[in-house]
C-alpha cells in the first residue's frame, strides 16, 4: 500500500525533477540533467505500475480511492481541497500517462541531444508530466482545471520551445489563446457544477447528478448546459471543432513534445474530462448528441486534410484531431470505456508513429517535407518497420491494437444512428489512405533528396529502443479487449466498468461477458468488416497512387483543382477566423474603442476643461519645478478652506 | 514598547513621515544619505506593520475593528482622530507598506535628480494612503484621502517622462473633482445626520435612515471620487498617462495601492450608503455591474492595441479592477471577498509587472515594444521571473490571480450568469494581451543591436521582485489565510447590505443537500451562522 498511501508522491517524482533541473540545471552537467529527468520519470512510471498492483488488492468499497491532503479554497461557504483520487478510470490514464511519458522521456535524451535549451527542454517536460498526473489524479474539478492550465501552459512553452523561431512563438500563443477560449466554457461549467450541486467533488457531484432525472432530448435544462460548457473546455483541449485550429501548428514544437503533449496524453484531457463527467452527459441527451456529431464531424473534416498535406508532422496532427473525434463519438454515443480504449490504443500508435517521423526527421537532417524524401526503408530499417507496424494499427489492419478499438466504437455508434457509423466508416478508409500514403511517401519509391547533402542515418539506440516497446504495444495492445469478439471477455471494458456503471446505453445494453445476442452474427461480420474494407481499400488507392504510378496524384490534383486547393488550403479556417475574429477584433479595438472613444471622446471631454484650466496649469507647472515648500502650502491652504467651509456651514 | 502596544496604528501610520520630517533636516548634497534614510524607514515601516497580522484577532466575538484609537480633536466640529482596521483594511495596509518598501527600493539607482524631494515626498505618500485605510472618521479620511494626491501629483509631474506635465494634471484635475463632489457628500452627509459627528460607523448608519432621493445623491456623490480612482470605466483615461508617465516606483505605487483606494471606498462607504429601496438599489447595482463588465472588456481590447509597455498594463489595470467592482457589488460574500484579495492580487501581479518595465526602462530608456524583441537571450532569469508574473496575472492556477478571479466569478454566478459570462471573456482576453506582449519583448531573435548585451536581474532587482513572486505563489497555493482574515468583516457587510442574502441561501441549502452536511470540519472557516451551504465533503473523501 506503499503508493496508495503516498499518492502525492507521483505528481511529486516529475515536479521535483522539473524543479531540480529547472533551478540548477545550468549548472549542472549535461548527464545530471539527464539523470534526474529519466529517474522522476522512470520512478513514477514504476510507482504507477505499483499503484495498479496495490489498487487490484483493493476491496470494491474502497474505491475510489480518496487522499485529501489540504484545503485549497475556503471562502464564505465554498471549498476545494487538494485531494487526489484513484479508480480504474485514473488507473489506466496513470499507466499511459507515465508509460508513454517515460519512453518519450528516453527517446528525448538522444533526439534532444544536441540543443542548446536541452536543460530547460527537460524541466519543461517534467513539469508537464507533474500537471498532467494533477489532471489525473485530481478528486475535484477545480484541481482538475489545476492539472488543465498546467499542462496547458507547459504545451505553449513547449510549442515556442525554439522561441528564436517568430512561428514557434506564434503557434505557442495560438495554442494558449484557442484553449483559453475553451477554458471559458470549462470555467462557466464548474462554476454551473458548483451553483447547482455545491460542491465540486466528483464523488459527491456525480452520484448526485446520476440521481437527477433525465433531462428529455432536445430540452436543454441545467445538466444540458453544464455538460455543453464541459464540452466547450474539452474542444479546446482535445482539439476539436470549430477550436482545433492550435493542434495542428502546434507541430512547431520539438516532435518528441508532439508525441507526449500533442498525440499521446494532453489533448485527450477533454476526452477524460467527458469521461469523468459521463454521468452528467448522460443525463443530458442533448450534449451527448452534440458530443456524438461534433466527434464524428470532426474526425471526417480532419481526415480530409490529412489527405493532402506534405509536411510529415502536419499530416500527423491532422490524424491526431480525426482521431480524437473517434473518441469523442464513442463517448457521445455513450461507450465511454471504448473511448477511453482507444485513448490507449492511440496513445501507443500515435505516440509511436511522431516517434518514428522524429526518427526520419533526425534521419533526414531535419527535413520534414515528404516531397524530399522517399526510398528511406532500406536505410532506417528500423524507423520503418516500426512505423509500419503504427500505420497497421491505425489504419485497423486486423489483429493490430486499433483494429480493436476503433471496431468498439463504430460498432456502438451503430446501435446509435446509422449515418454516424458510414461516416466512422469512410473516416477509416480515409485513414488506412494517408497513413500509408504518409508510409509511401517517405519509405518507398525514388529518393527524392540529394544524397550528398542529407546524410540518412539511422538513429540511436536511445531513440530506437522506445519505438520499439511501442510498437509491440500499438500491435499488441488491443488484445485486452479483443476475446469479445471471439465471444469471450472484453477485459478492458469489465476493468472500467464500476466507473462507468451508470452508463445506460451501450455499455449496459450490451452484456459485458459476450455479444449482445439480438444482433446476428452475420450482420456484425458486416460491421466489423466494413471498417477493414475501406481501410483496405485506402491502402490499395495509396499504394496505387503512390507507388504504382506516382505521377496520377499531380493528375488528380490538377483535374480537381478547386477540391484541392480547398483541402490543402486546410478549408481556409485560419483565414477564415482572421477574417471574422481577429480582424475585426483588432480594428474595433484599436480604432473604435481606443482612438474614437477613449482619445477622442473621453479625453476630448477633459481636455477640454483642463484647456479652461490652463492658467492653473502654468501655475503648477511653476510650482513643480519650484519647491516643497510651496506645496505644502498648497495643503495648507487645502486645509484651511475645507475647515472655514466647515465651520462657516455649522455655523 | 509601551506606546507601540497601545498606538500601533498610529506608530505604522507616521512611521514613513518621521522619516520624511527627519529627510528635511539632511543636507541636500548628501545624495546617499536620502535613499539610506528612504528606504531605512519605508522599511522600517514595513516592519512595525507586521505585527499587526498576527496580532489581529479572528475571534467572532472581537470588535468590528480593532486596534482602535479614538482622539478628541476638533472638538467645535465633532472631528476626532479615530483610526481601526478589520481584515479588509488590514490586508490593504500590509499591502502598501509592503509595496512602499519595495517600490522605494526600486528607486535607488532610477532617480537621479532631486533625490531629496523624492524621498520626502515618497513617504509622505505612504502616510496618505495608510491614513486612508485606517481612518475612521469622514474628516481624517477626507484630509488623508487629499494629503495623498498631492505628492502623487509631484511624482508625475516632476520625475516623470516626456509627457509628465500632461499626465500629472490631468491625474489632479480628474481627482480634484472627484474629491470634491464627495467633499459634498461628507457635508451633507454630515449635516443631515446633525449629530456634530465624523465618526462613519455613526453617519453610515445614520444615512440608512434617510428618505431614498437623499441615499441616491448620497452614493453618487461619493461614487465620482472612487469611480475616479478605480479607474472605472469611462472615468479612467487619467490612468494610462499617469502610469506611462510617472517613475517606475510612482507605477508601482500607483497601481498597486491607490487604484485599491477606489475600491476600498466602494466597500467601506458606498456599499452602507446603497440605498434601502429595492428598486432604487437595483437600479444601482445594475448600473455598477454593467459598468464593470465594460471595463473588464474595454480595458482588455484597448490593453491589446498598446504599443508602449506601461500603456498596456495600465490598461489592464482597468480590466482586473472592473474584476474588482464587480465583486463589490455582485453583494455576495464570495464576490465580496473575492475582490478583496483579487485587489491585493493586482498589487502584487501588476506591481511586479511595473517593477518589470522598470527594469528594461533603466536599461534601455524606452517603453516602446518595437524596441525590444529577444530578450530572453541576454537576460534568461528575468525572462523566467517575467513569465511568471505573467502567468500570475492572467490567471493560472497555482498562481494568485487565479484564486481571486473564481472567487469572485463564484460570487457572481450567483446573482446572474450573464455577468459572469462576460467577464470570463474578459480572462480570455487577459491571456492574449499579456503573452502578446511577452513574445514581442521576450521571444525571438535579438534584431535590435542595443539588446544584445543587456544585463540580467541584480540583486537589488531580485530583492524587489522575488517577494511578490513569492506572495503570488502564497496566495496561489494556500489562500486560506487571507480568506479567514476576510470572512468576518466581508459577513458583516454582506448583513448589512444584502439582508436577504443569508436568509435565503439557508432556506435554499436544503433544496441543493441531499445528504445532510455533517460538521463543519473545524479547520474549515464557516463559523458563521446560516453559512453552512457547502455540502460536507462525501463520506468517502474521508477514507483513509
Amino acid at each position: 500500500m506503499l503508493v496508495l498511501t503516498h499518492l502525492w508522491i507521483l505528481p511529486l517524482l516529475p515536479l521535483a525533477g522539473a524543479a531540480a533541473n529547472g533551478v540548477f540545471g545550468r549548472r549542472w552537467p549535461k548527464s545530471l540533467v539527464t539523470g534526474v529527468a529519466l529517474s522522476s520519470t522512470t520512478l513514477a512510471f514504476f510507482s504507477a505500475l505499483e499503484l495498479g498492483r496495490e489498487f487490484m488488492a483493493l476491496s470494491t468499497d474502497r474505491i475510489p480511492w480518496t487522499k485529501s491532503y489540504f484545503t485549497w479554497i475556503t471562502a464564505g461557504g465554498f471549498r476545494a481541497d487538494f485531494a487526489l483520487q484513484v479508480d480504474q478510470l485514473t488507473v489506466v490514464m496513470l499507466l499511459v500517462v507515465t508509460g508513454v511519458g517515460w519512453l518519450i522521456h528516453i527517446y528525448s535524451t538522444g533526439y534532444m541531444h544536441d540543443d542548446p535549451g536541452y536543460t530547460r527542454f527537460f524541466s519543461y517536460l517534467n513539469l508537464f508530466m507533474f500537471f498532467m498526473l494533477v489532471l489525473v489524479l485530481a478528486a475535484n474539478y477545480l484541481l482538475m482545471f489545476v492539472g488543465w492550465e498546467g499542462v496547458g501552459l507547459c504545451s505553449y512553452l513547449l510549442i515556442g520551445f525554439f522561441f528564436l523561431k517568430q512561428s514557434a512563438t506564434n503557434a505557442g500563443n495560438k495554442a494558449f489563446w484557442v484553449n483559453r477560449v475553451g477554458d471559458f466554457g470549462f470555467i462557466l461549467g464548474v462554476l454551473l457544477i458548483l451553483r447547482t450541486f455545491g460542491t465540486l467533488d466528483f464523488a459527491a457531484v456525480l452520484p448526485r447528478a446520476a440521481a437527477m432525472p433525465a433531462e428529455p432530448a432536445g430540452q436543454a435544462g441545467v445538466l444540458t448546459t453544464i455538460a455543453l460548457l464541459l464540452f466547450i473546455g474539452a474542444a479546446g483541449k482535445s482539439a476539436q471543432l470549430p477550436l482545433y485550429v492550435w493542434l495542428p501548428d502546434a507541430m512547431e514544437g520539438p516532435t518528441p513534445v508532439s508525441a507526449l503533449i500533442h498525440a499521446a496524453t494532453m489533448v485527450t484531457a477533454g476526452v477524460y474530462m467527458v469521461a469523468r463527467s459521463h454521468v452528467i452527459f448522460l443525463n443530458a441527451p442533448l450534449a451527448m448528441e452534440v458530443v456524438a456529431v461534433v466527434g464524428c464531424l470532426t474526425a471526417l473534416f480532419a481526415a480530409t486534410i490529412g489527405l493532402v498535406q506534405t509536411d510529415i508532422k502536419r499530416v500527423l496532427a491532422y490524424s491526431t484531431v480525426s482521431q480524437l473525434g473517434y473518441m469523442f463519438l464513442a463517448c457521445g454515443v455513450g461507450a465511454f470505456s471504448a473511448g477511453i480504449f482507444h485513448l490507449m490504443t492511440h496513445a501507443f500508435f500515435k505516440g509511436l508513429l511522431f516517434l518514428a517521423a522524429g526518427s526520419v526527421i533526425h534521419a533526414m537532417g531535419g527535413e520534414q517535407d515528404m516531397r524530399k524524401m522517399g526510398g528511406l526503408r532500406k536505410k532506417i530499417p528500423w524507423t520503418f518497420w516500426t512505423m509500419f507496424m503504427a500505420t497497421l494499427a491505425i489504419a485497423g489492419a486486423p489483429g493490430f491494437s486499433g483494429f480493436f478499438s476503433k471496431d468498439e466504437i463504430l460498432l456502438a455508434a451503430q446501435r446509435t444512428s446509422t449515418p454516424l457509423w458510414a461516416v466512422g466508416v469512410l473516416t477509416a478508409g480515409l485513414t488506412s489512405f494517408y497513413m500509408f500514403r504518409l508510409l509511401f511517401l517517405t519509405f518507398f519509391g525514388t529518393e527524392r533528396f540529394d544524397e550528398h547533402q542529407v546524410h540518412v542515418h539511422e538513429s540511436p539506440r536511445n531513440m530506437l529502443a522506445p519505438l520499439v516497446v511501442l510498437a509491440i504495444f500499438a500491435v499488441g495492445g488491443g488484445w485486452m479487449a479483443a476475446p469479445e469478439l471471439l465471444g469471450g471477455v472484453n477485459h478492458f471494458r469489465q476493468f472500467l466498468s464500476p466507473v462507468f456503471s451508470f452508463s445506460y446505453m451501450n455499455e449496459t445494453s450490451l452484456p459485458p461477458d459476450h455479444l449482445d445476442a439480438s444482433i446476428a452474427t452475420e450482420a456484425l461480420k458486416v460491421l466489423l468488416g466494413a471498417p477493414v474494407i475501406a481501410g483496405l481499400f485506402g491502402f490499395l488507392l495509396a499504394w496505387w497512387l503512390y507507388v504504382r504510378s506516382s505521377e496520377t496524384p499531380k493528375k488528380i490534383a490538377e483535374s480537381f483543382s478547386a477540391l484541392y486547393k480547398l483541402l490543402k488550403g486546410k478549408y481556409f479556417v485560419d483565414e477564415l477566423y482572421a477574417a471574422v475574429i481577429v480582424r475585426p477584433l483588432v480594428w474595433i479595438s484599436d480604432k473604435v474603442l481606443w482612438h474614437a472613444v477613449d482619445e477622442g471622446v473621453i479625453d476630448g471631454a477633459v481636455n477640454g476643461v483642463a484647456r479652461v484650466s490652463r492658467e492653473s496649469g502654468d501655475r503648477l507647472r511653476y510650482i513643480g519645478s519650484g519647491n516643497v515648500r510651496s506645496y505644502a502650502t498648497w495643503i495648507l491652504i487645502g486645509a484651511v478652506i475645507f475647515t472655514s467651509l466647515l465651520l462657516w456651514m455649522a455655523g | 514598547m509601551e506606546f507601540y502596544n497601545t498606538h500601533i496604528l498610529t506608530v505604522v501610520l507616521f512611521t514613513p513621515l518621521v522619516g520624511a520630517l527627519l529627510l528635511l533636516f539632511v543636507p541636500r548634497d548628501s545624495e546617499n544619505a536620502h535613499r539610506v534614510i528612504g528606504n531605512l524607514f519605508a522599511f522600517l515601516g514595513l516592519i512595525v506593520s507586521l505585527p499587526l497580522i498576527w496580532r489581529y484577532s479572528l475571534s467572532p466575538t472581537a470588535d468590528r475593528f480593532q486596534f482602535k484609537e479614538n482622539y478628541n480633536w476638533i472638538p467645535s466640529i465633532g472631528a476626532h482622530y479615530t483610526l481601526g482596521i478589520d481584515g479588509i483594511s488590514l490586508l490593504l495596509v500590509i499591502l502598501t507598506t509592503l509595496l512602499g518598501a519595495i517600490s522605494i527600493l526600486s528607486s535607488w539607482s532610477a532617480i537621479k535628480m532631486r533625490r531629496k524631494e523624492y524621498y520626502i515626498l515618497f513617504l509622505l505618500l505612504q502616510t496618505g494612503m495608510l491614513g486612508v485605510f485606517m481612518a475612521l472618521d469622514f474628516f481624517l479620511f477626507y484630509l488623508f484621502w487629499e494629503v495623498m494626491l498631492v505628492p502623487m501629483y509631484f511624482l508625475i509631474g516632476v520625475w516623470g517622462s516626456d509627457r509628465r506635465l500632461y499626465a500629472a494634471i490631468k491625474f489632479f484635475l480628474y481627482t480634484l473633482v472627484g474629491s470634491v463632489l464627495m467633499l459634498l457628500g461628507i457635508l451633507a452627509l454630515y449635516f443631515k445626520a446633525g449629530a456634530m459627528t465624523f465618526d462613519v460607523p455613526t453617519l453610515l448608519a445614520s444615512a440608512s435612515k434617510f428618505d431614498t432621493s437623499t441615499q441616491v445623491i448620497l452614493f453618487w456623490l461619493f461614487f465620482f471620487a472612487f469611480a475616479i480612482k478605480v479607474p472605472m470605466f469611462p472615468f479612467h483615461t487619467w490612468l494610462p498617462d499617469a502610469h506611462t508617465e510617472a517613475p517606475t516606483a510612482g507605477s508601482v505605487i500607483l497601481a498597486g495601492v491607490l487604484l485599491k483606494m477606489g475600491t476600498y471606498g466602494f466597500i467601506r462607504f458606498s456599499l452602507p450608503l446603497l440605498p434601502q429601496d429595492p428598486a432604487a438599489r437595483h437600479k444601482i447595482v445594475t448600473i455598477m455591474l454593467v459598468v464593470s463588465v465594460i471595463g473588464i472588456l474595454y480595458g482588455a481590447l484597448v490593453c491589446m492595441m498598446q504599443k508602449d509597455m506601461k500603456k498596456l498594463i495600465a490598461y489592464s489595470s482597468v480590466s482586473h479592477l472592473g474584476f474588482c467592482t464587480l465583486g463589490i457589488f455582485a453583494l455576495t460574500p464570495h464576490g465580496l471577498s473575492g475582490s478583496v484579495l483579487q485587489q491585493i492580487n493586482h498589487g502584487i501581479s501588476t506591481g511586479a509587472l511595473f517593477l518589470i518595465v522598470g527594469v528594461l526602462y533603466e536599461r534601455r530608456h524606452t517603453r516602446l515594444i518595437s524596441e525590444f524583441g529577444g530578450l530572453s537571450t541576454p537576460m534568461p532569469n528575468f525572462a523566467a521571473i517575467y513569465m511568471i508574473v505573467s502567468l500570475s496575472s492572467l490567471g493560472l492556477p497555482l498562481l494568485n490571480g487565479f484564486i481571486g478571479e473564481f472567487t469572485i466569478l463564484r460570487g457572481v454566478y450567483e446573482i446572474s450568469i450573464k455577468y459572469a459570462a462576460w467577464a470570463v471573456i474578459g480572462i480570455v482576453l487577459g491571456a492574449a494581451y499579456l503573452l502578446w506582449l511577452y513574445q514581442r519583448v521576450m521571444f525571438g531573435p535579438v534584431t535590435n543591436p542595443a539588446n544584445e548585451h543587456l544585463p540580467d536581474l541584480n540583486a537589488r532587482e531580485y530583492a524587489t521582485l522575488i517577494p511578490l513572486v513569492i506572495l503570488a505563489f502564497w496566495i496561489g497555493i494556500y489562500p486560506k489565510p487571507f480568506f479567514r482574515v476576510l470572512d468576518r468583516p466581508v459577513q458583516l457587510i454582506v448583513e448589512q447590505v444584502n439582508p436577504g442574502y443569508y436568509g435565503a441561501e439557508h432556506a435554499a441549502s436544503p433544496a441543493v443537500n441531499a445528504a445532510p452536511a455533517p460538521s463543519a470540519a473545524p479547520d474549515t472557516m464557516m463559523n458563521m451562522p446560516g453559512m453552512d451551504m457547502s455540502p460536507a465533503p462525501a463520506p468517502s473523501t474521508e477514507k483513509k
